[in-house]
Protein backbone atom coordinates (compact mmCIF):
# COMPACT_ATOMS: atom_id res chain seq x y z
CA UNK A 1 0.00 0.00 0.00
CA UNK A 2 1.51 3.37 -0.92
CA UNK A 3 1.48 6.40 1.33
CA UNK A 4 -1.34 8.11 -0.50
CA UNK A 5 -3.68 5.11 -0.18
CA UNK A 6 -2.86 4.87 3.52
CA UNK A 7 -3.54 8.55 4.13
CA UNK A 8 -6.85 8.39 2.26
CA UNK A 9 -7.92 5.51 4.49
CA UNK A 10 -6.87 7.37 7.62
CA UNK A 11 -8.98 10.35 6.51
CA UNK A 12 -11.94 8.05 5.77
CA UNK A 13 -11.57 6.43 9.18
CA UNK A 14 -11.71 9.83 10.88
CA UNK A 15 -15.11 10.63 9.35
CA UNK A 16 -17.46 8.87 11.86
CA UNK A 17 -15.79 10.47 14.88
CA UNK A 18 -15.64 13.81 13.06
CA UNK A 19 -19.35 13.77 12.23
CA UNK A 20 -20.33 12.85 15.80
CA UNK A 21 -18.10 15.61 17.10
CA UNK A 22 -19.61 18.15 14.72
CA UNK A 23 -23.08 16.99 15.78
CA UNK A 24 -22.22 17.45 19.49
CA UNK A 25 -20.23 20.66 19.37
CA UNK A 26 -21.61 22.41 16.31
CA UNK A 27 -20.06 23.91 13.20
CA UNK A 28 -16.92 25.04 15.05
CA UNK A 29 -15.53 21.53 14.66
CA UNK A 30 -15.96 21.57 10.89
CA UNK A 31 -14.29 24.96 10.64
CA UNK A 32 -11.41 23.88 12.88
CA UNK A 33 -10.72 20.80 10.80
CA UNK A 34 -11.12 22.59 7.50
CA UNK A 35 -8.89 25.50 8.42
CA UNK A 36 -6.25 23.24 9.99
CA UNK A 37 -6.12 21.10 6.85
CA UNK A 38 -5.83 24.23 4.72
CA UNK A 39 -3.08 25.81 6.87
CA UNK A 40 -1.10 22.56 7.14
CA UNK A 41 -1.17 22.08 3.38
CA UNK A 42 -0.09 25.69 2.94
CA UNK A 43 2.85 25.32 5.32
CA UNK A 44 3.79 22.02 3.71
CA UNK A 45 3.85 23.70 0.27
CA UNK A 46 5.89 26.57 1.69
CA UNK A 47 8.46 24.24 3.24
CA UNK A 48 8.67 22.08 0.12
CA UNK A 49 9.45 25.26 -1.79
CA UNK A 50 12.08 26.38 0.72
CA UNK A 51 13.82 23.01 0.80
CA UNK A 52 13.58 22.76 -3.01
CA UNK A 53 11.57 19.58 -3.07
CA UNK A 54 9.01 18.82 -5.80
CA UNK A 55 5.53 20.10 -5.01
CA UNK A 56 3.94 16.80 -6.04
CA UNK A 57 4.98 15.49 -2.60
CA UNK A 58 1.84 17.34 -1.47
CA UNK A 59 -0.33 14.69 -3.06
CA UNK A 60 0.73 12.09 -0.49
CA UNK A 61 -1.94 13.61 1.78
CA UNK A 62 0.13 13.55 4.95
CA UNK A 63 -0.36 17.28 5.53
CA UNK A 64 -4.13 16.78 5.29
CA UNK A 65 -3.99 14.02 7.91
CA UNK A 66 -1.89 16.14 10.27
CA UNK A 67 -4.30 19.03 9.79
CA UNK A 68 -7.35 16.84 10.40
CA UNK A 69 -5.86 15.32 13.58
CA UNK A 70 -4.84 18.71 14.94
CA UNK A 71 -8.21 20.23 14.04
CA UNK A 72 -10.05 17.43 15.85
CA UNK A 73 -7.91 17.86 18.96
CA UNK A 74 -8.61 21.59 19.31
CA UNK A 75 -11.69 23.05 21.00
CA UNK A 76 -14.23 24.55 18.58
CA UNK A 77 -14.29 28.36 18.28
CA UNK A 78 -10.57 28.57 19.03
CA UNK A 79 -9.32 31.89 17.57
CA UNK A 80 -7.97 31.47 14.09
CA UNK A 81 -4.57 32.90 15.04
CA UNK A 82 -4.01 30.15 17.60
CA UNK A 83 -4.91 27.56 15.03
CA UNK A 84 -2.40 29.06 12.62
CA UNK A 85 0.33 28.91 15.28
CA UNK A 86 -0.49 25.25 15.98
CA UNK A 87 -0.24 24.37 12.29
CA UNK A 88 3.02 26.33 11.97
CA UNK A 89 4.70 24.41 14.79
CA UNK A 90 3.29 21.10 13.58
CA UNK A 91 4.39 21.38 9.99
CA UNK A 92 7.49 23.55 10.07
CA UNK A 93 9.18 22.78 13.38
CA UNK A 94 8.11 19.20 14.01
CA UNK A 95 8.13 17.91 10.45
CA UNK A 96 10.20 19.82 7.94
CA UNK A 97 13.20 20.78 10.07
CA UNK A 98 13.70 17.01 10.35
CA UNK A 99 13.46 16.52 6.61
CA UNK A 100 9.75 15.91 6.05
CA UNK A 101 7.57 12.84 6.00
CA UNK A 102 9.10 9.70 7.45
CA UNK A 103 11.91 11.42 9.33
CA UNK A 104 10.12 13.43 12.00
CA UNK A 105 10.90 12.40 15.58
CA UNK A 106 7.67 13.70 17.13
CA UNK A 107 4.13 13.40 15.88
CA UNK A 108 3.50 16.80 14.20
CA UNK A 109 -0.16 17.12 15.25
CA UNK A 110 0.72 16.44 18.89
CA UNK A 111 3.53 19.02 18.80
CA UNK A 112 1.05 21.59 17.49
CA UNK A 113 -1.43 20.66 20.21
CA UNK A 114 1.17 20.72 23.00
CA UNK A 115 2.50 24.13 21.93
CA UNK A 116 -1.04 25.52 21.99
CA UNK A 117 -2.09 24.06 25.33
CA UNK A 118 1.11 25.23 27.00
CA UNK A 119 0.83 28.72 25.50
CA UNK A 120 -2.95 29.31 25.71
CA UNK A 121 -4.22 27.03 28.48
CA UNK A 122 -7.50 28.88 29.06
CA UNK A 123 -8.65 29.05 25.46
CA UNK A 124 -7.49 25.48 24.89
CA UNK A 125 -9.55 24.02 27.72
CA UNK A 126 -12.77 25.91 26.99
CA UNK A 127 -15.16 23.62 25.13
CA UNK A 128 -18.76 24.50 24.24
CA UNK A 129 -21.45 22.64 26.13
CA UNK A 130 -22.91 19.96 23.86
CA UNK A 131 -26.40 20.83 25.05
CA UNK A 132 -26.17 24.38 23.74
CA UNK A 133 -24.94 24.41 20.20
CA UNK A 134 -24.52 27.80 18.59
CA UNK A 135 -27.71 28.25 16.60
CA UNK A 136 -26.33 30.68 14.06
CA UNK A 137 -23.43 29.24 12.07
CA UNK A 138 -22.39 32.73 11.00
CA UNK A 139 -21.68 33.60 14.62
CA UNK A 140 -18.84 31.11 14.43
CA UNK A 141 -16.94 33.32 12.07
CA UNK A 142 -17.29 36.37 14.24
CA UNK A 143 -16.10 34.42 17.29
CA UNK A 144 -13.37 32.82 15.29
CA UNK A 145 -11.95 36.06 13.95
CA UNK A 146 -12.10 37.81 17.29
CA UNK A 147 -9.00 38.01 19.39
CA UNK A 148 -8.50 35.49 22.19
CA UNK A 149 -9.47 37.69 25.13
CA UNK A 150 -12.95 38.26 23.82
CA UNK A 151 -13.61 34.57 23.26
CA UNK A 152 -14.74 33.52 26.74
CA UNK A 153 -16.98 36.59 26.98
CA UNK A 154 -18.75 35.95 23.70
CA UNK A 155 -19.66 32.34 24.42
CA UNK A 156 -19.40 32.39 28.18
CA UNK A 157 -22.86 31.06 28.91
CA UNK A 158 -22.36 27.98 26.83
CA UNK A 159 -18.75 27.05 27.38
CA UNK A 160 -17.02 25.00 30.03
CA UNK A 161 -14.09 22.66 30.56
CA UNK A 162 -14.33 19.07 29.38
CA UNK A 163 -15.69 16.44 31.81
CA UNK A 164 -12.20 15.02 32.26
CA UNK A 165 -10.88 18.43 33.29
CA UNK A 166 -13.69 19.32 35.70
CA UNK A 167 -13.66 15.83 37.16
CA UNK A 168 -10.13 16.40 38.41
CA UNK A 169 -11.08 19.61 40.21
CA UNK A 170 -14.46 18.47 41.56
CA UNK A 171 -13.49 19.00 45.22
CA UNK A 172 -15.21 16.72 47.71
CA UNK A 173 -17.91 15.43 45.36
CA UNK A 174 -18.28 11.69 44.88
CA UNK A 175 -18.36 10.34 41.33
CA UNK A 176 -22.16 10.00 41.29
CA UNK A 177 -22.66 13.52 42.64
CA UNK A 178 -20.24 14.89 40.06
CA UNK A 179 -22.15 13.42 37.13
CA UNK A 180 -25.46 14.61 38.58
CA UNK A 181 -24.13 18.11 38.67
CA UNK A 182 -22.22 18.03 35.42
CA UNK A 183 -25.04 16.71 33.32
CA UNK A 184 -25.02 13.32 31.67
CA UNK A 185 -25.44 14.66 28.12
CA UNK A 186 -21.86 15.95 28.20
CA UNK A 187 -20.45 12.56 29.10
CA UNK A 188 -22.69 10.95 26.51
CA UNK A 189 -21.39 13.26 23.78
CA UNK A 190 -17.79 12.26 24.56
CA UNK A 191 -18.78 8.60 24.68
CA UNK A 192 -20.31 8.76 21.19
CA UNK A 193 -17.32 10.66 19.81
CA UNK A 194 -14.93 8.08 21.22
CA UNK A 195 -17.06 5.25 19.86
CA UNK A 196 -16.87 6.94 16.45
CA UNK A 197 -13.08 7.06 16.58
CA UNK A 198 -12.96 3.48 17.90
CA UNK A 199 -15.05 2.39 14.91
CA UNK A 200 -12.72 4.22 12.51
CA UNK A 201 -9.69 2.80 14.27
CA UNK A 202 -10.97 -0.75 13.96
CA UNK A 203 -11.44 -0.14 10.24
CA UNK A 204 -7.78 0.98 10.02
CA UNK A 205 -6.61 -2.15 11.81
CA UNK A 206 -8.88 -4.33 9.70
CA UNK A 207 -7.67 -2.81 6.43
CA UNK A 208 -4.04 -3.22 7.46
CA UNK A 209 -3.15 0.48 7.62
CA UNK A 210 -2.00 0.21 11.22
CA UNK A 211 -1.19 -2.57 13.62
CA UNK A 212 -3.23 -3.48 16.69
CA UNK A 213 -0.49 -3.89 19.30
CA UNK A 214 0.24 -0.37 20.56
CA UNK A 215 -3.45 0.71 20.79
CA UNK A 216 -4.35 -2.52 22.58
CA UNK A 217 -1.44 -2.12 24.99
CA UNK A 218 -2.33 1.51 25.64
CA UNK A 219 -6.06 0.93 26.22
CA UNK A 220 -5.51 -2.07 28.49
CA UNK A 221 -2.87 -0.24 30.52
CA UNK A 222 -5.13 2.78 30.93
CA UNK A 223 -8.05 0.58 32.03
CA UNK A 224 -5.90 -1.52 34.36
CA UNK A 225 -4.40 1.52 36.07
CA UNK A 226 -7.73 3.28 36.54
CA UNK A 227 -9.32 0.18 38.11
CA UNK A 228 -7.64 0.46 41.55
CA UNK A 229 -7.95 4.26 41.37
CA UNK A 230 -11.74 4.01 41.01
CA UNK A 231 -12.16 3.45 44.75
CA UNK A 232 -15.93 2.72 44.47
CA UNK A 233 -16.64 6.26 43.33
CA UNK A 234 -15.60 8.06 46.52
CA UNK A 235 -14.58 11.70 46.49
CA UNK A 236 -10.94 10.64 46.07
CA UNK A 237 -11.73 8.44 43.09
CA UNK A 238 -9.78 8.98 39.88
CA UNK A 239 -12.75 7.90 37.78
CA UNK A 240 -13.95 4.65 36.30
CA UNK A 241 -11.93 2.78 33.67
CA UNK A 242 -14.93 3.43 31.44
CA UNK A 243 -14.53 7.17 31.84
CA UNK A 244 -10.83 6.99 31.01
CA UNK A 245 -11.44 4.91 27.90
CA UNK A 246 -14.39 6.86 26.54
CA UNK A 247 -13.71 10.48 27.30
CA UNK A 248 -11.23 13.05 26.09
CA UNK A 249 -9.10 12.03 23.16
CA UNK A 250 -8.49 8.44 24.23
CA UNK A 251 -9.69 6.65 21.10
CA UNK A 252 -8.44 9.33 18.71
CA UNK A 253 -5.00 9.08 20.29
CA UNK A 254 -4.97 5.30 20.57
CA UNK A 255 -5.79 4.51 16.96
CA UNK A 256 -4.68 7.54 14.97
CA UNK A 257 -1.62 8.88 16.76
CA UNK A 258 -0.08 6.06 18.80
CA UNK A 259 -0.07 3.98 15.61
CA UNK A 260 1.96 6.54 13.63
CA UNK A 261 4.64 4.29 12.10
CA UNK A 262 7.23 7.06 11.86
CA UNK A 263 7.31 8.18 15.47
CA UNK A 264 6.85 4.83 17.23
CA UNK A 265 9.24 1.87 17.53
CA UNK A 266 9.64 -0.46 14.56
CA UNK A 267 9.77 -3.80 16.34
CA UNK A 268 6.69 -5.62 17.58
CA UNK A 269 8.00 -5.85 21.16
CA UNK A 270 8.90 -2.16 20.98
CA UNK A 271 5.32 -1.35 20.00
CA UNK A 272 4.01 -3.12 23.11
CA UNK A 273 6.41 -1.13 25.27
CA UNK A 274 5.38 2.07 23.49
CA UNK A 275 1.67 1.41 24.04
CA UNK A 276 2.11 0.55 27.71
CA UNK A 277 4.25 3.68 28.20
CA UNK A 278 1.62 5.93 26.61
CA UNK A 279 -1.07 4.31 28.78
CA UNK A 280 0.85 4.84 32.02
CA UNK A 281 1.84 8.43 31.22
CA UNK A 282 -1.66 9.35 30.04
CA UNK A 283 -3.17 8.08 33.30
CA UNK A 284 -0.56 9.79 35.47
CA UNK A 285 -0.84 13.15 33.70
CA UNK A 286 -4.66 13.01 33.64
CA UNK A 287 -4.90 12.22 37.33
CA UNK A 288 -2.11 14.34 38.82
CA UNK A 289 -1.05 16.85 36.18
CA UNK A 290 -2.17 20.42 35.67
CA UNK A 291 -3.30 19.96 32.06
CA UNK A 292 -6.74 18.60 31.17
CA UNK A 293 -5.60 15.91 28.76
CA UNK A 294 -2.50 13.76 29.13
CA UNK A 295 -2.49 11.96 25.81
CA UNK A 296 -0.56 14.53 23.78
CA UNK A 297 2.24 14.81 26.35
CA UNK A 298 2.32 11.04 26.89
CA UNK A 299 2.71 10.47 23.16
CA UNK A 300 5.41 13.14 22.78
CA UNK A 301 7.39 11.66 25.68
CA UNK A 302 7.18 8.18 24.21
CA UNK A 303 8.04 9.56 20.75
CA UNK A 304 11.26 10.85 22.30
CA UNK A 305 11.89 7.49 23.92
CA UNK A 306 11.20 5.36 20.86
CA UNK A 307 14.73 5.52 19.35
CA UNK A 308 15.95 4.26 22.74
CA UNK A 309 13.34 1.48 22.75
CA UNK A 310 14.44 0.48 19.25
CA UNK A 311 18.08 0.60 20.29
CA UNK A 312 17.56 -1.62 23.35
CA UNK A 313 15.39 -4.03 21.36
CA UNK A 314 18.13 -4.30 18.74
CA UNK A 315 20.71 -5.10 21.42
CA UNK A 316 18.52 -7.71 23.07
CA UNK A 317 17.44 -9.41 19.87
CA UNK A 318 19.46 -12.54 19.09
CA UNK A 319 21.56 -12.00 15.98
CA UNK A 320 22.31 -15.34 14.34
CA UNK A 321 25.77 -15.48 12.86
CA UNK A 322 27.21 -12.86 15.15
CA UNK A 323 28.87 -13.52 18.42
CA UNK A 324 27.80 -11.00 21.07
CA UNK B 1 9.16 4.54 51.78
CA UNK B 2 6.44 6.34 49.82
CA UNK B 3 8.28 9.57 50.54
CA UNK B 4 11.49 8.15 49.04
CA UNK B 5 9.63 6.92 45.98
CA UNK B 6 8.06 10.34 45.48
CA UNK B 7 11.43 12.08 45.72
CA UNK B 8 12.80 9.75 43.04
CA UNK B 9 9.83 10.23 40.69
CA UNK B 10 9.88 13.97 41.31
CA UNK B 11 13.54 14.38 40.45
CA UNK B 12 13.50 11.99 37.49
CA UNK B 13 10.37 13.26 35.74
CA UNK B 14 8.53 16.21 37.27
CA UNK B 15 11.58 18.37 38.04
CA UNK B 16 13.95 16.73 35.62
CA UNK B 17 17.22 18.59 35.89
CA UNK B 18 17.89 18.76 32.17
CA UNK B 19 14.43 19.26 30.72
CA UNK B 20 12.65 21.28 33.41
CA UNK B 21 15.38 23.06 35.38
CA UNK B 22 17.76 23.39 32.42
CA UNK B 23 20.84 22.32 34.39
CA UNK B 24 23.58 20.10 33.00
CA UNK B 25 22.92 21.05 29.40
CA UNK B 26 26.60 21.05 28.36
CA UNK B 27 27.21 17.31 28.84
CA UNK B 28 23.66 16.69 27.57
CA UNK B 29 24.63 18.27 24.24
CA UNK B 30 28.33 17.40 24.34
CA UNK B 31 28.44 13.76 25.41
CA UNK B 32 25.41 12.42 23.54
CA UNK B 33 27.06 11.86 20.17
CA UNK B 34 27.47 8.12 20.65
CA UNK B 35 25.20 5.79 22.53
CA UNK B 36 27.90 3.84 24.36
CA UNK B 37 29.85 6.85 25.53
CA UNK B 38 26.58 8.42 26.69
CA UNK B 39 25.94 5.36 28.87
CA UNK B 40 29.45 5.68 30.32
CA UNK B 41 28.97 9.37 30.94
CA UNK B 42 25.61 8.69 32.60
CA UNK B 43 27.18 6.12 34.93
CA UNK B 44 30.07 8.42 35.85
CA UNK B 45 27.74 11.36 36.49
CA UNK B 46 25.43 9.19 38.61
CA UNK B 47 28.40 8.13 40.72
CA UNK B 48 29.66 11.67 41.22
CA UNK B 49 26.24 13.26 41.74
CA UNK B 50 25.05 10.75 44.35
CA UNK B 51 28.25 10.84 46.39
CA UNK B 52 28.69 14.59 46.11
CA UNK B 53 25.19 15.28 47.40
CA UNK B 54 25.83 12.96 50.36
CA UNK B 55 29.26 14.38 51.21
CA UNK B 56 28.28 18.00 50.68
CA UNK B 57 25.39 17.42 53.08
CA UNK B 58 27.82 16.17 55.73
CA UNK B 59 30.22 19.05 55.12
CA UNK B 60 27.40 21.59 55.28
CA UNK B 61 25.97 20.29 58.54
CA UNK B 62 29.11 19.21 60.42
CA UNK B 63 31.70 21.73 59.22
CA UNK B 64 30.20 24.81 57.61
CA UNK B 65 27.24 25.44 59.91
CA UNK B 66 28.97 24.70 63.30
CA UNK B 67 31.93 26.92 62.44
CA UNK B 68 29.76 29.58 60.80
CA UNK B 69 31.55 29.21 57.49
CA UNK B 70 28.56 29.24 55.13
CA UNK B 71 30.27 31.83 52.94
CA UNK B 72 32.68 29.06 51.92
CA UNK B 73 29.83 26.87 50.75
CA UNK B 74 30.28 27.10 46.99
CA UNK B 75 34.03 26.74 47.04
CA UNK B 76 34.00 23.77 49.41
CA UNK B 77 31.29 22.03 47.37
CA UNK B 78 33.35 22.53 44.23
CA UNK B 79 36.40 21.01 45.91
CA UNK B 80 34.31 17.99 46.95
CA UNK B 81 32.94 17.57 43.43
CA UNK B 82 36.35 17.98 41.81
CA UNK B 83 37.95 15.35 44.02
CA UNK B 84 35.07 12.93 43.37
CA UNK B 85 35.44 13.49 39.63
CA UNK B 86 39.16 12.81 39.92
CA UNK B 87 38.35 9.64 41.83
CA UNK B 88 35.85 8.59 39.13
CA UNK B 89 38.40 9.26 36.42
CA UNK B 90 40.99 7.04 38.12
CA UNK B 91 38.44 4.23 38.36
CA UNK B 92 37.37 4.57 34.73
CA UNK B 93 40.96 4.74 33.47
CA UNK B 94 41.85 1.60 35.39
CA UNK B 95 38.78 -0.45 34.55
CA UNK B 96 37.51 0.88 31.20
CA UNK B 97 40.43 2.25 29.18
CA UNK B 98 38.41 2.40 25.94
CA UNK B 99 35.58 4.35 27.56
CA UNK B 100 38.20 6.63 29.09
CA UNK B 101 39.54 7.35 25.64
CA UNK B 102 36.10 8.00 24.15
CA UNK B 103 34.93 10.29 26.94
CA UNK B 104 38.28 12.10 27.12
CA UNK B 105 37.75 15.68 28.20
CA UNK B 106 34.17 15.08 29.26
CA UNK B 107 35.13 13.27 32.47
CA UNK B 108 36.95 16.25 34.03
CA UNK B 109 34.09 18.38 32.74
CA UNK B 110 31.67 16.62 35.09
CA UNK B 111 33.14 19.05 37.62
CA UNK B 112 31.59 21.93 35.72
CA UNK B 113 28.29 20.11 35.16
CA UNK B 114 26.03 22.68 36.74
CA UNK B 115 23.57 19.97 37.74
CA UNK B 116 26.11 18.55 40.20
CA UNK B 117 26.71 21.82 42.02
CA UNK B 118 23.06 22.71 41.55
CA UNK B 119 21.88 19.60 43.40
CA UNK B 120 24.32 20.19 46.26
CA UNK B 121 23.13 23.78 46.67
CA UNK B 122 19.45 22.92 46.27
CA UNK B 123 19.82 20.29 49.00
CA UNK B 124 20.91 22.99 51.41
CA UNK B 125 18.09 25.31 50.43
CA UNK B 126 15.40 22.64 50.71
CA UNK B 127 16.67 21.60 54.18
CA UNK B 128 16.35 17.87 53.54
CA UNK B 129 17.76 15.25 55.90
CA UNK B 130 20.81 13.17 55.00
CA UNK B 131 18.87 10.28 53.48
CA UNK B 132 16.61 12.57 51.45
CA UNK B 133 19.56 14.64 50.24
CA UNK B 134 21.38 11.56 48.97
CA UNK B 135 18.24 10.28 47.33
CA UNK B 136 17.64 13.67 45.75
CA UNK B 137 21.11 13.53 44.23
CA UNK B 138 20.58 9.98 43.04
CA UNK B 139 17.20 10.84 41.49
CA UNK B 140 18.64 13.90 39.78
CA UNK B 141 21.41 11.70 38.38
CA UNK B 142 18.91 9.12 37.13
CA UNK B 143 16.86 11.85 35.44
CA UNK B 144 19.98 13.25 33.82
CA UNK B 145 21.09 9.76 32.73
CA UNK B 146 17.70 8.92 31.26
CA UNK B 147 17.66 12.08 29.17
CA UNK B 148 21.29 11.74 28.09
CA UNK B 149 20.76 8.16 26.92
CA UNK B 150 17.43 8.97 25.26
CA UNK B 151 19.05 11.87 23.45
CA UNK B 152 22.02 9.75 22.36
CA UNK B 153 19.64 7.20 20.85
CA UNK B 154 17.80 9.99 19.04
CA UNK B 155 21.06 11.40 17.67
CA UNK B 156 22.29 8.02 16.49
CA UNK B 157 19.02 7.54 14.66
CA UNK B 158 19.24 10.99 13.09
CA UNK B 159 22.82 10.45 11.98
CA UNK B 160 21.49 7.88 9.51
CA UNK B 161 18.76 10.18 8.26
CA UNK B 162 18.85 12.92 5.74
CA UNK B 163 18.26 15.98 7.89
CA UNK B 164 18.17 19.16 5.72
CA UNK B 165 21.64 20.71 5.51
CA UNK B 166 20.55 23.93 7.18
CA UNK B 167 19.47 22.07 10.32
CA UNK B 168 22.18 19.44 10.62
CA UNK B 169 24.20 19.25 13.81
CA UNK B 170 23.61 21.71 16.62
CA UNK B 171 20.46 23.22 15.10
CA UNK B 172 18.40 20.02 14.98
CA UNK B 173 19.72 19.03 18.42
CA UNK B 174 18.47 22.28 19.88
CA UNK B 175 15.08 21.78 18.24
CA UNK B 176 14.86 18.21 19.51
CA UNK B 177 15.86 19.28 23.02
CA UNK B 178 13.24 22.04 22.92
CA UNK B 179 10.49 19.68 21.81
CA UNK B 180 11.50 17.14 24.48
CA UNK B 181 11.28 19.91 27.04
CA UNK B 182 7.81 20.74 25.72
CA UNK B 183 6.84 17.11 26.28
CA UNK B 184 8.16 17.27 29.85
CA UNK B 185 5.85 20.23 30.52
CA UNK B 186 3.12 17.59 30.69
CA UNK B 187 4.37 16.80 34.19
CA UNK B 188 3.61 20.35 35.35
CA UNK B 189 1.52 20.55 38.47
CA UNK B 190 2.57 17.28 40.09
CA UNK B 191 4.33 17.55 43.42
Amino acid sequence: MNIQAMMVRVLLALIPGFLLMAYSFGPGVIINVGLAMLFCTGFEAMMLGLTRKPLRVLTDGSALVTGALLGLALPPYLPVGYLLIGCLFAMVLAKHTYGGLGRNLFNPAMVGFAVLIVSFPLAMSTWPDPGHRLADPLLVFSVKLHNGDALPVLIDGISRATPLDEFKFRGALTVAEFWDQFGPENARAWLYINLGFLFGGLYLVYSGVCHWRAPTAMLFTLAALSLPGYDYGSSASTGTPFMHLFSGATMLGAFFIVTDPVTSPNSTSGQWVFGVGVGILTYVIRVTGAYPEGIAFAILLMNGASPLIDHIEFRLRPHPGHSA
Amino acid sequence: MTEAFLILLGTIFVNNFVMVQFLGLCPFMGASQQFDSAVGMAAATTFVLTLSSAISYLVEHYVLVPFDLQYLRIISFIVIIASLVQFAEIIIRATQPILHQILGIFIPLITTNCAVLGVALLNVRQSLNFFEATLYGFGAALGFSLLLIMFAAIREKQAQQNIPVAFRGAAINMITAGLLSLAFMGFTGMD
